[in-house]
């Protein structure tokens, strides 16, 4: 029980940061690779605010997210689009686009390695215990999950209800045929692109709280979110977050049970398992 | 097989320039001859890399587990067998991972293929780690009476088989599957190619190489512990260096892995924290600037030239 508790609550930020990363991938078709190095940036932004001015990391996303969307929508207008227009085929803009985030993303490891140094960090922040269901955990994970369940609540919503979640939905499914009906792909999926970064940073805000980062661990992330997007099926929310909740608690099993340095591992069998019997992901379809 | 005057004359280009590398450890044997040893070793690794991902424009990033574990086989066996058969064991185990690797990810899209690869060598290294922190043990020596020259010819020895095998497979049937394959897999599919079957054969190439590599490099060590051998940058450092020179022609990774190991020497010598920031530099300029790499260059300026004198 304790297990499945902290393995949902670590779920539910994986599932934020999976989000973005789904955005990207599913409606920009930007494999961002960088993506890890955001949630990085979004982490030690919400530590300098703590450490400085004593700023509580849940007003922090306020600021981290409205950065984070400018930062991203600068990196897709400058470097992403131009490889968007050149590309003959999807297939070329998914090699193109996974060797510049690669670059982008050290180059972000590089910066943060050169203005922070390559220590962990961490702050204490709400570090009290809570009572959930007979157990205790700290305060600052159930404050997450519980942000991250808004957050991801609120985009659900407004993917499935609004008429600009149609549109993007529209251009996950076909890009080509939503320009037919008067759609502008161009500027929506540079929209979603910045939107996927900034809920990752926001994500990066939320997973400082508890967790201890340094300027290298980016790559961790970018691994977990991918392996939760192709598990969840690239553009399906709701396979997402059930695929986020999945890892989180496989991965707190094995960590309690076996051995912490292990994690990754067991987020490898995980994918080898989708890969071999469901590679359309869980809710997907099968191919025709 | 028929060979050309020009196949031939190739040839004993080659051979000669083979000779020619194989002098080095008896002008210098120090700072020299440690750089010969790098090079020779990113040859190695980024021409049969290009092998592979050349043809399938499929992004392997599998390198350092490959290696790592070629390490790992000489760190374990020093003591029982002898050298080479530790290496041709390397290069057994390699090709077999590599073989299952590939047997889960090829007959899929191209982005699992390289999600798969990017977390292969943590994997394996966290798996080893475990394994050595359940049965207590820490780290390997590794003794051998092999000095640096010895490395440096068995390196070089390996080079010259990965670009013997890779002129052979230009001329073989598969070279001609994988050709149709890079140019559109769908079509490949048609003509009756099992594009899978050929793709899994030709990764189990560098595989077994990165691996022999690892194997050969290990006694250059001395002490293997597992974030040593299972460095990720490794993968990333092959892939620049494909990439630059231009993975479309055998000798291609060649040309980018000389001027990028010297530029990696002096910025680690000269600023050691920023050795990253100018990975992702290069990355940005291959995707940029330079899409075929110095090959594609030159193509262009000698279409460029052709074309100005034809008018």
């Amino acid at each position: 029980m304790d297990i499945l508790v902290t393995g949902i609550l670590l779920g539910g930020t994986y599932a934020l940061i999976a989000m973005g990363l789904n955005l990207q991938y599913g409606v920009a078709r930007i494999m961002n690779l960088a993506n890890g190095e955001i949630l990085v940036a979004g982490g030690y932004f919400a530590f300098i605010a703590y450490t400085a001015t004593q700023l509580s990391p849940i007003l922090t996303i306020f600021l981290v997210a409205p950065l984070a969307f400018a930062l991203n929508s600068l990196i897709y207008r400058v470097m992403l689009q131009p490889l968007v227009n050149r590309a003959k085929s999807r297939g070329q803009l998914e090699s193109d686009s996974i060797l510049a985030t690669f670059g982008l993303s050290f180059i972000g490891v590089g910066l943060m390695l050169s203005f922070f140094g390559g220590d962990y960090f961490s702050y204490s922040f709400m570090a009290v215990p809570v009572e959930v269901l007979g157990n205790t955990y700290g305060a600052n994970r159930v404050l997450s999950f519980v942000m991250a369940v808004l957050i991801c609540g609120a985009l659900y919503l407004w993917l499935n209800r609004s008429r600009a979640g149609l549109s993007i939905r529209a251009i996950g499914t076909t890009p080509a045929s939503a320009r037919l009906v008067g759609i502008d792909v161009k500027a929506l999926s540079a929209f979603t692109f910045a939107l996927g970064g900034a809920v990752t940073a926001v994500g990066g805000a939320l997973i400082s709280t508890y967790l201890t980062l340094d300027a290298s661990t980016g790559v961790v992330f970018t691994l977990k979110a991918l392996i939760i997007v192709i598990m969840g099926g690239v553009g399906d929310v709701r396979g997402t977050i059930v695929a986020a909740l999945l890892l989180g608690i496989l991965e707190t099993l094995v960590a309690t049970l076996l051995d912490p340095g292990l994690t990754l591992a067991a987020a490898y069998v995980m994918f080898l398992g989708i890969l071999l019997f469901r590679p359309q992901g869980l809710f997907g379809k099968k191919p025709t | 097989m028929s060979l050309t005057k020009t196949d031939i004359r190739n040839l004993i280009l080659a051979a000669a320039a083979l000779a020619i590398c194989a002098l080095l450890p008896l002008g210098d044997n120090g700072y020299w001859l440690g750089l010969g040893v790098t090079i020779a070793m990113f040859t190695t690794l980024a021409t049969s890399w290009a092998l592979f991902s050349g043809p399938t424009h499929y992004i392997s990033l599998a390198t350092a587990a490959f290696f790592g574990v070629g390490t790992y086989v000489t760190g374990l066996g020093i003591d029982a067998l002898p050298f080479w058969s530790l290496v041709a064991i390397a290069g057994l185990i390699g090709a077999v991972l590599a073989a299952l690797v590939g047997l889960a990810t090829l007959r899929l899209s191209g982005v699992y293929f390289v999600i798969f690869t990017l977390g292969l060598a943590e994997l394996v290294r966290q798996s080893i780690t475990w394994v050595q922190n359940n049965t207590g043990q820490k780290g390997l020596y590794v003794l051998t009476d092999l000095d640096e020259a010895g490395i440096y010819w068995w390196l070089l020895g390996l080079a010259a088989a990965v670009f013997l095998t890779g002129w052979l497979i230009g001329r073989s049937r598969l070279g001609f599957a994988l050709r149709v394959i890079g140019d559109d897999e769908t079509v490949a599919a048609h003509s009756g190619i099992n594009t899978a079957r050929a793709k899994v054969l030709l990764f189990m190439l560098p595989g077994a190489v990165a691996a022999m590599t690892g194997a050969i490099l290990a006694p250059r060590y001395v002490y293997i512990e597992p974030s040593l051998a299972f460095a990720p940058i490794l993968s990333f450092q092959v892939v620049i260096m494909a990439l630059l020179g231009g993975a479309s022609r055998l000798w291609g990774p060649l040309v980018g892995v000389i001027p990028f190991t010297f530029l990696l020497e002096a910025v680690s010598s000269n600023f050691p924290n920023q050795t990253t920031l100018v990975i992702g530099i290069a990355f940005l300029v291959i995707v940029y600037l330079l899409p075929g790499g110095f090959v594609g260059l030159l193509g262009k300026i000698l279409h460029r030239l052709n074309a100005r004198e034809g008018a």
